[in-house]
């Protein structure tokens, strides 16, 4: 059942949303300024209700089901954060208004800012990059300019392991780096002898995952930041992985000397079918001079009848600013919302719940399923999808088949070192018997694999639409709709 | 707190994992720094939350119970109710990026529709998904200009007139590549000259010229004989542009822009203090491969139904990875819906209705404010909803007056140049009434009239 | 896999063909293969450039990867295969024939030595996994 565009259902002269006549003595347009045509659909408002509702039951998502993406941390969206976020003292607030008219967004903003410090142990905190890839871009940059700062040259590499995210090595080459890959070893930790050898004084920095993308906790985490710092090296935390530590160590505690924060994986902000997401930076104190511009801060301290002023603050060695405004605001303040909610013993929680679904599913599917390293996973783990004796079967086909049965598939072909790789991330909010049947699931698909593999090669067979052909939409190229006069 | 389990469960967990406690399971963390105390308020029920969070809001003035006339990049325009009765369907907002074609046929087709309606807007070929906001849209439009001569044209060229943050921004991505030259045009004179002013500057070092249209002070220039002069030198021109003001003006691709770029927000996004907003980023067919951030792509099934995908992924980071051009990963999915959604709703007629309005309130905010002494328009360029206010004191002062009148006053032009100190940017849209541009010219004279 | 004997390799996956002077470069049967359904492939350099050994003159896409193909050899180039943006399909059909890329005078003729043979190029082919 293939739903029309927008462009099929449009019917010449419908109206939909109108607008009142203008209430002013009228100014001639000149013609010339104006432009002849305008393509846009003609819809009523009933076509498109229902154009939208369609299009919505094609979708998998969190309400229906359990995603178990690793790295994505697919948690449960609250909905008192969509209320929150549409009162209207926040949503009807420009960002450009006198200071003295949006105290309250400023004091959210420096409470989020004050919060995330306390959470990650860093010393101060920008809320501005939009996502998590603008946030390691923020942070890369930093490290380039705190080595300027100190007229230190020649740093030009920036470390980063095999089975880091790919926008880890994307930033550092965009920012003028050159990426020295990392192995792991067979525990699945950095290896530290191949650390050493590389780490000298042309290293700018390391970016490091930890809980890595193999969900595990490096088992010497504290001498890789000791190794880099000694060569005058920066520590770079990609915070993707942050649910399996709230209240469990503090990146910053660690050693670490910058981290982005995912507010759309770890604090519940809903991912919106691509975005938007936030990515605000944490750093040490040896970097908070280099923040992007500006910072909330405390302008007028708190007297006993007064509140503080909050104001806007430019830090001395900035980079500049990386986004319009102050980032994306609309997500402050649904994760502020959810982090007050938790408190520090909620958020324990939630990584404890989070590593322990983690570890249940690992010892439900470990049998089954080969796990490339042997340890006690965080919050996510990750399995090779095939199996040796039967070679045809690849981890897409089980990916596809899981589909049938109503589950969305985990993560797969990342990461690169391992073969066929599924990496599997509950998060706490799924409870045991949602994980049962997921681990069911994955256990009847691998005795399918072996007995009838034409299910899964064919899967999916129960979703609105078959597997679509990749091949055709990347050659033909067809990135519009069809208007009528093109056929 | 939403982790649904019982002690019961677990306890059958934790047999099931062979462990006894759940603290078992941090032992690769360094004991030093293991289950710290966060120094963070107790958490609150859903009840407490809201209310601790209305005294947040409460402690702001909105536009709505102000009257603004700020616009410089933010713009209150009218949200049809069916937007967000849409944008709260939890199939659409609680979904995932759509790698999984088979189960995300919504949001994908959604984006679709959503790309062919900012090629048609802007009169171009193609469009992408959308990035963060108007700010990196541009600066993504350097990138794409840059990788395009493969960094043997460094140069940069910006309009004084472009956004100052959307140039800073592109400052910000564009300084580390090798080589690089930005310029910005225009910054000593009196007022920003006309586009074509620029034009005399660009060589054969340039990759790309950048122009707004309406530029920053709201004005209207043709960009055709620029467009030829920049296409002479062999390079390329990115124009910022209002998504609405392009229901009523030429647009940039009939002018000959390469790339178009600018803010969906005015698209039926609610202001929010500046985000979540939506960058948009339109271009010709012959560069579709060199675009960054997702693309939407028409295919079948093996049935013969027709489906959409992720397409041309492979340019993208997560597997190029180094080699990639940029590194976005999120563009703004439920952002994009919400202006697919609007312009659906409005559609062709309700779209001219709203940029008439809007131009036709500006105009008269302009003769009628122009008329208040001590106040002048400044510039004869037509404009579309904003303009330039000549000021007689500083616009700081007679702004925190406005706002004891309960009216937000226009941004001061003099915070970015000098040269325009004194000088307010005005913005008027169709939430504006005559009646409240008639009772700010009568403050406006009241406060300036001592 | 097809590792034509007449031709000499490198460990990157391209191909060259020596004729007096000048050198054919494509990529593989080993790569196309790796790469799957081809759906772009541009040739980054002109007619008439001069390029030094490992210089970037060509990415081929998929839709699961984008490989850089780099010239084995410095030299100066005599012609490109225009017809491979069309017919991009050609370099999973016919990898050494009509799927050539560019051709190029030789410069340097000592660099030829650090190329494999068809024998070694189909070892080293053997011993890497996917």
């Amino acid at each position: 059942m293939t739903e029309p565009t927008i462009y099929e259902l449009s019917s010449a002269g419908r109206t939909g949303v109108r607008f009142p006549e203008p209430d002013v003595p009228l100014t001639h347009l000149p013609q010339s300024l104006m432009r002849e045509e305008l393509p846009l659909p003609e819809l009523s408002e009933v076509d498109v209700i229902r154009h939208f509702t369609h299009l919505s039951s094609l979708n998998y998502c969190i309400d229906s089901g359990l995603y178990p993406l690793g790295s994505c941390t697919m948690k449960y969206n609250p909905k008192i954060n969509e209320d929150i976020a549409r009162l209207e003292g926040f949503a009807y607030t420009h960002p450009l208004q006198p200071e003295s008219t949006i105290q309250g967004n400023l004091a959210l903003m420096y409470d989020l800012q004050e919060t995330l410090k306390e959470i990650a142990g860093f010393s101060a905190v920008t809320l501005q990059p939009a996502a998590g890839a603008q946030g390691e871009f923020t942070g890369v940059m930093i490290i380039r300019d705190y080595h300027r700062s100190r007229a230190d040259i020649k740093r030009t590499k920036i470390l980063i392991p095999d089975s880091a995210h790919g926008t880890n090595p994307a930033t550092s080459a965009m920012s003028g780096f050159e990426v020295v890959p990392l192995p792991s070893d067979a525990r699945g930790n950095v290896d530290l002898a191949k650390l050493r050898e590389v780490c000298d004084d042309t290293v700018a920095g390391l970016m490091l995952t930890n809980p890595n993308t193999l969900g595990l906790f490096d088992e010497n985490v504290i001498e890789v930041i000791n190794i880099v710092h000694q060569a005058g090296g920066l520590v770079y935390g990609d915070g993707a992985n942050l649910n399996a530590l709230l209240g469990i160590v503090r990146p910053g505690d660690l050693g670490i000397d910058i981290m982005h924060f995912n507010l759309h994986k770890t604090f519940s902000t809903p991912h919106g079918g691509g975005g938007p997401g936030s990515g605000p930076v944490g750093v040490a104190a040896h970097l908070a001079d280099f923040l992007p511009t500006p910072l909330i801060g405390i302008v007028e301290k708190a007297t006993a009848d007064l509140p503080p002023l909050y104001g806007f603050i430019k830090p001395p060695k900035t980079i500049g600013r990386v986004k319009s405004f102050f980032g994306q605001f609309g997500m402050f303040v649904r994760a502020y919302t959810y982090i007050r909610m938790h408190g520090p013993e909620g958020l324990r929680k939630v990584s404890e719940y989070a590593v322990l679904n983690a570890n249940y599913l690992l010892a439900k599917m470990g049998d089954v399923y080969h796990l490339p390293y042997k340890r006690t996973c965080m919050h996510e783990f990750v399995v090779e999808g095939c199996w040796p004796d039967i070679p045809d079967i690849h981890a897409l086909d089980i990916a596809k088949r899981l589909m049938d049965y109503k589950f969305h598939p985990p993560t797969n072909y990342f990461p690169l070192i391992v073969h066929e790789a599924l990496m599997i991330e509950p998060t706490e909010t799924e409870s045991k018997q949602s994980l049962d049947a997921f681990a069911e699931a994955m256990l009847a698909i691998a005795k399918e694999a072996r007995e009838t593999p034409e299910l899964l090669k064919e899967a999916p067979h129960d979703t609105p639409i078959g597997r679509l052909d990749e091949v055709k939409a990347a050659k033909e190229l067809v990135l519009c709709c069809w208007l009528p006069d093109d056929k | 707190m939403f982790s649904p389990h019982t002690p019961s469960e677990t306890e059958e967990m934790l047999k099931n994992i062979g462990v006894k406690s759940i603290e078992d399971l941090f032992k690769d963390v360094p004991q030093k720094y293991r289950f710290p105390k966060l120094n963070l308020p107790e958490g609150l029920t859903e009840m407490e939350a809201l209310a601790e969070m209305h005294e947040y809001a409460g402690s702001n003035e909105t536009v709505k119970g102000l009257l603004s006339f700020l616009g410089a990049g933010a713009y209150h325009h009218y949200i049809p109710a069916g937007v967000d009765s849409l944008l709260r369907r939890s199939e659409f907002y609680t979904a995932y990026t759509p790698y999984q074609p088979e189960v995300a046929q919504g949001t994908l087709q959604a984006i679709f529709e959503f790309q062919t309606l900012i090629a048609n807007l802007t009169g171009m070929e193609v469009s992408n998904a959308s990035h963060y906001d108007g700010a990196t849209a541009t600066a993504e439009a350097g990138v794409m200009a840059y990788h395009n001569f493969r960094g043997k044209r460094p140069g940069i060229l910006l309009s004084s007139a472009v956004n100052p943050q959307y140039r800073e921004v592109l400052c910000s991505y564009l300084c580390g590549y090798e080589n690089i030259n930005i310029q910005t045009l225009g910054e000593d004179f009196t007022i920003p000259g006309n586009p074509d002013d620029l034009a005399a500057h660009v060589d054969s070092e340039t990759a790309l010229v950048v122009v707004q249209y309406p530029d920053f002070f709201g004005r209207i220039f043709d960009l055709t004989a620029m467009a030829q002069k920049v296409h002479e030198k062999g390079a390329l021109l990115a124009v910022v542009t209002n998504p609405i003001a392009l229901g009523l003006l030429k647009t940039p691709g009939e002018m000959g822009a390469d790339i178009v770029v600018g803010e969906g927000q005015p698209l039926g996004i609610p202001l929010s203090y500046g985000g979540p907003y939506l960058g948009f980023f339109a271009t010709k067919k012959e560069f579709a491969r060199k675009i960054s951030g997702r693309l939407v792509g028409e295919t079948s099934d093996a049935q013969g139904r027709r489906g959409y995908v992720l397409t041309l992924t492979a340019r993208e980071q997560h597997i190029r990875r180094e080699k990639s051009t940029s590194n976005i990963c999120t563009n703004q999915g439920l952002m994009a819906l919400a202006a697919t959604i609007y312009l659906s709703l409005v559609g062709k007629s309700g779209l001219k209705q709203v940029a008439n309005l809007c131009f036709q309130k500006a105009h008269y905010a302009a003769d009628v404010l122009g008329q208040v002494p001590g106040f002048s328009v400044l510039s004869d360029a037509p404009f579309f909803h904003e303009f330039i206010l000549k000021c007689p004191r500083p616009v700081e002062a007679i702004n925190a007056l406005l706002l004891e009148r309960d009216i937000i006053g226009g941004y001061d032009l003099g915070k970015d140049c000098e040269a325009l100190a004194n000088h307010m940017l005005i913005c008027v849209t169709e939430m504006t009434s005559k009646d409240d541009i008639d009772y700010l010219a009568s403050v406006l004279e009241e406060v300036t009239h001592d | 896999m097809n590792v034509p004997e007449n031709l000499k390799y490198t460990h990157a996956d391209e191909w060259l063909s020596i004729d007096g002077n000048i050198a054919t470069l494509g990529v593989t049967d080993y790569a196309q293969d790796q790469l799957s359904d081809i759906v772009f492939v541009e040739i980054t350099v002109e007619k008439g450039e001069t390029v030094k050994k490992l210089a970037h003159v060509a990415t081929i896409e998929s839709v699961k990867a984008a490989a850089d193909v780099n010239s084995p050899i410095s030299g100066k180039i005599t012609d490109i295969n225009e017809s491979l943006s069309n017919t991009p399909e050609l370099v999973n059909n016919d990898p050494f024939g009509k799927a050539w890329m560019i051709k190029f005078e030789i410069t340097d003729p000592a660099e030829l030595t650090s190329l494999m043979d068809a024998k070694a190029y189909a070892d080293y082919c053997s011993t890497r996994g996917h």
